[in-house]
């Protein structure tokens, strides 16, 4: 019997599941993107059937970094930069987790922009969601690793000399198996992505624009969007690099001139992390985390490798 | 000359097979019913660069290196590039043989590769080995090697010669070989072993240096270990089954014996992007429901420091190993130091709320790291097992059954679904795992994916269910909860059947003397045969080694203190972080404690401590010794 039983709970779940019985007031800001990300994501849940008690959110710092505080599940708000190796030895510990990170575009590009290539490259079964608002906002308005060239602000006044962060295209690169694009104020295809997200067995990255009205006013509310599924321009097969390679380019490269290009942009199948390590036998078929709580397991011993050193 | 202890030195460039070849020679004389201790002294390269390994054996207990030795295997640096007098570096090839001259002892034994090393190289050797009465027994060994095998073969060669010259018999060594090869290398090896000694012993002997006498040999079963696989071992019997890392020397030790040993166990072993994520995996891992741990050596183990204080807050168990070496920065990355003390005891900001052990033996490490583990899960709480290279990468002789012991799988202060169900929660419908009336200070947990069980985590400032307050009566009670924890383990080690703190000799426990030396870490073993060089001269002295540093242990070291007249503190560092600590802690003790520091990339040797404090402390003997220094007693 397993010692999580709210793990692959069969009963139906109400999007209010979600949200803590006494919800605590958001500190974002009126107008800010993040709340539909939190909308999304409760929608996705609701629509997976998943218990609250199944699913562990991990966030890094930030406006974004909240989002565990008013999600109602297993959160983990870690520090700057580092939610993605928390999460996927989380995962890796209990593979039946539902394991979620979250962060902003400074969190995940800029100062864990080492762990964003290498979870990528791993492959491991989660999603990431990167709050991309081209700015870094709790910190009041500098300039990000995602901010246009030439953007001002208090810490580059003169204007940033740096071509922004392309996050699909890196994303591409490193290896994620699932990367699209949405933006807050698209909640319909937001929620479509985040499930399709979640039932993708690998490592499924979303830059998910959110507007910030306080700190990037000049920027833009990231409407209109083009959904690239639906662009005639667009003909492009989610399995193909080169061809998803193009359209993340163009997406990037419009973005700083204000069009908006969302959708899914690449998907492969090839095996995730878990599945490569239990293949070549370095992870164990049942979740390590159950083992301890089973009363019945013979634990190894040192004893066992003394042989070694008579 | 006495024959009462071999101190056997194998001396070449890195990649000449040192390290194994003194593997196997130790273990040898260990089956022989001798006891071992081995020092390497090794360059931060993987070819070439004068490497050599010392297998210390005799009868008697030994728990240290030697003081210098009396057995010199010179094979020559086979890897040396540009070997000229006048490169940058010398004459690398030759190092391995000169470099070793100045620690020979009176009338020791030179074997010497003459197949790599011509007179040339040899300038001033024949006229030293007269003055310091050495018997030196030039040998070919890479053209014998290379006649009946192949020229890596140099080092079984060699062996082949030392047992020719010790009157040692080659059964355990051909054992050995047997266990580890077959086919044509076995052969091969075994014929240039037997050939090199035939070889040798067909000539005159003018040493008296024999193999010591084994005795009755050992009581029961040994084994040879060294503290990086105790650690692993301790490890292993508390149930870890993750480990994450990022290499570094000279911690890689503990995570190559784990990840080796993880898979086999079903466990998970992680080598990852940098030392960041390799603390930050050690926490997810642990959080969802693994004993999990991590570590690094000095650099890396500062990129952990911002994981280090997220475990603190968040009271996610977490167990780190720093292994030090010569620091600041890259320092020497081969080289044993005792530097990084303050550092694990302090870094990350805030207030430190973590345990902190620095074993001083292979056995220590192991029990130790053991502990490391129960105060980790127990406590919600990291627990560091500080070593350095020397002690990680030291070999020694251990009863085996020290590691014949049952399995503790616990996760600690962790809460089951069903207590679950029963557990305090806050209106939102959180599990209140944070809760201020905590227990000794903890608050137990539950594990993600069990029902009820949801909280959470954050490295702000928290209140009972895990939401961010900056609430001034909420912070002092969770502040307040955390510190307690550090009260309550200290209570848990003091009431302990045995205290990690070692008195030598164990019978001046409650004496009073009228010296102490007192030390930590690898260097507990090298003080304690100080003491009994120092007790043979007629000093009434006894020695401290102290594992405790987090929680410090007041009470084992203010009792000591208080039975000795003055103390010197003997450490692997210059700024005498021991004796801060102590002053700090204990307040009103630094007119007693003087300390004598080492930080030239070398160990201390027993004999030096002993004269050292003879001159310093006694204000008799020779001239003080410029490989170490000494800082006397405030107001002194």
């Amino acid at each position: 019997m397993s010692a999580f039983s709210a793990i692959g709970d069969e009963r139906d779940v109400d999007q209010n599941e979600f949200t803590p019985g006494i919800e605590p007031q958001a500190t974002w800001c009126p107008g800010c993107g993040d709340f539909g990300v939190l909308k999304a994501l409760k929608g996705a849940m609701t629509e997976l059937g998943k218990n609250p008690d199944e699913v562990l959110l991990v966030t890094g710092i930030g406006c974004s970094g909240k989002l565990s505080s008013y999600f109602d599940s297993y959160g983990y708000h870690s520090i700057h930069g580092r939610s993605l190796p928390i999460s996927r030895a989380a995962k890796l510990a209990n593979p039946e987790l539902e394991v979620v990170a979250a962060g902003g575009d400074g969190d995940g590009y800029g100062i864990g922009g080492n762990h964003f290539m290498h979870s990528a490259r791993e492959n491991h079964d989660m999603v990431y969601i990167v709050f991309n608002n081209e700015i870094f906002g709790l910190t009041k308005g500098q300039t990000s690793p995602t901010s246009p060239k030439g953007h001002k602000s208090k810490t580059q006044p003169h204007g940033s000399a740096k071509d922004p962060i392309r996050p699909l295209s890196m994303s591409l690169s490193a290896g994620s198996s699932y990367i699209a694009r949405t933006a807050a104020v698209n909640p319909r295809q937001a929620k479509e992505i985040l499930v399709e997200a979640f039932e993708h067995d690998g490592f499924a990255h979303i830059d998910f624009l959110t507007q910030c009205p306080t700190w990037n006013k000049d920027a833009k509310q990231y409407v209109p969007y083009t959904d690239v599924q639906d662009a005639d321009e667009f003909d492009f097969d989610l399995g193909d690099r080169r061809g998803a390679g193009d359209v993340m380019y163009e997406a990037e490269t419009r973005l700083a001139d204000g069009e908006v290009l969302t959708g899914r942009f690449y998907q492969d199948d090839r095996p995730s992390y878990g599945q490569e390590k239990r293949r070549t036998g370095e992870m164990p078929e049942q979740p390590l985390a159950e083992r301890y709580f089973d009363d019945d397991y013979d634990w190894e011993r040192s004893a066992d490798l003394m042989h070694r050193h008579r | 000359m006495t024959n009462d202890e071999l101190l056997w030195r194998i001396a070449g460039g890195s990649g000449d097979g040192i390290d194994s070849t003194s593997k196997n020679f130790a273990k040898a004389l260990m089956r022989s019913g001798l006891n071992i201790f081995t020092h390497r002294h090794y360059p931060s390269r993987i070819r070439g660069g004068h490497t050599y390994v010392e297998v210390r054996a005799a009868q008697h207990e030994v728990k240290s290196r030697g003081d210098g030795y009396n057995f010199l295997l010179a094979l020559g640096d086979s890897f040396a590039r540009n070997p000229q007098e006048d490169a940058y570096y010398g004459n690398e090839e030759v190092k391995p043989l000169t470099e070793n001259l100045d620690e020979l002892r009176e009338g020791g034994v030179i074997v010497y590769d003459e197949g790599l090393l011509g007179d040339d190289d040899l300038a001033d050797l024949q006229e030293r080995a007269e003055e310091n009465n050495w018997h030196v027994y030039p040998l070919d060994l890479r053209g014998l090697a290379r006649e009946h095998g192949r020229e890596v073969m140099r080092n079984t060669a060699g062996v082949g010669a030392t047992a020719a010259l010790l009157g040692m018999d080659l059964a355990p060594i051909e054992e050995l070989m047997e266990e580890r090869m077959s086919g044509e290398i076995l052969e091969q090896n075994l014929e240039i072993l037997e050939i090199a000694k035939s070889e040798v012993e067909s000539r005159e002997f003018t040493h008296d240096l024999r193999m010591p006498d084994a005795g009755a040999g050992h009581d029961e079963q040994q084994v040879l270990v060294s503290g990086s696989t105790a650690i692993a071992y301790g490890s292993i019997d508390e149930g870890c089954r993750f480990i994450s890392g990022y290499p570094m020397t000279p911690w890689t030790d503990v995570f190559t014996i784990m990840s080796q040993n993880l898979p086999e166990f079903g466990g998970i072993a992680e080598q990852v992007e940098d030392e960041i994520a390799a603390a930050a995996l050690a926490i997810g891992a642990s959080h969802a429901g693994a004993k999990a741990m991590s570590g690094s050596s000095g650099g890396g183990f500062a990129l952990m420091s911002e994981p280090l204080g997220l475990a603190e807050i968040a009271e996610t168990p977490l167990v780190l190993v720093e292994a030090m070496r010569a620091g600041p920065s890259t320092g020497m990355p081969t080289k044993p130091e005792q530097g990084d003390l303050e550092h694990v005891l302090y870094t990350s900001q805030g207030d430190s709320n973590r345990v902190v052990f620095a074993p001083g033996t292979a056995e220590e490490a192991y029990e130790q790291t053991r502990w490391a583990f129960q105060l980790a899960y127990d406590y919600h709480i990291p627990a560091i097992v500080l070593y350095d290279q020397k002690l990680g990468g030291e070999l020694k002789n251990v009863d085996e059954s020290v590691f014949d012991r049952e399995p503790n799988p616990s996760l600690g202060s962790v809460l089951t679904e069903a207590e679950l169900a029963d557990a305090p929660h806050h209106a939102s419908g959180k599990f209140e795992r944070y809760r201020h009336d905590g227990d000794g200070g903890v608050s137990p947990r539950s594990i993600p994916g069990q029902e009820n069980g949801r909280f959470l985590v954050t490295g702000n400032e928290h209140n009972p269910s895990g939401h961010i307050s900056e609430d001034p009566d909420n912070r002092i009670a969770q502040m307040d909860r955390r510190m307690e924890k550090l009260t309550s383990i200290r209570a848990t080690l003091d009431g302990a059947e045995t205290s990690n703190q070692t008195i030598y000799p164990p019978e001046a426990e409650g004496e009073d003397r009228t010296y102490g030396l007192m030390t930590f870490g690898s260097q507990q073993g090298t003080v304690e045969e100080a003491v009994e060089k120092l007790a043979e001269s007629g000093y009434s002295v006894k020695a401290l080694g102290v594992s405790d540093l987090l929680p410090y242990p007041e009470a084992d070291v203010r009792s000591f203190l208080d039975s000795v007249d003055h103390c010197l503190v003997v450490e692997m560092n210059a700024s005498a972080q021991l004796r801060g600590l102590t002053q700090k802690e204990l307040g009103d003790v630094g007119s007693k404690l003087s300390s004598l520091l080492k930080y030239n990339g070398n160990p201390f040797e027993p004999e030096e401590i002993a004269a050292e404090f003879e001159t310093h402390v006694e204000g008799v003997g020779d001239e003080p010794s410029k490989n170490t220094k000494f800082v006397p007693a405030a107001g002194d």
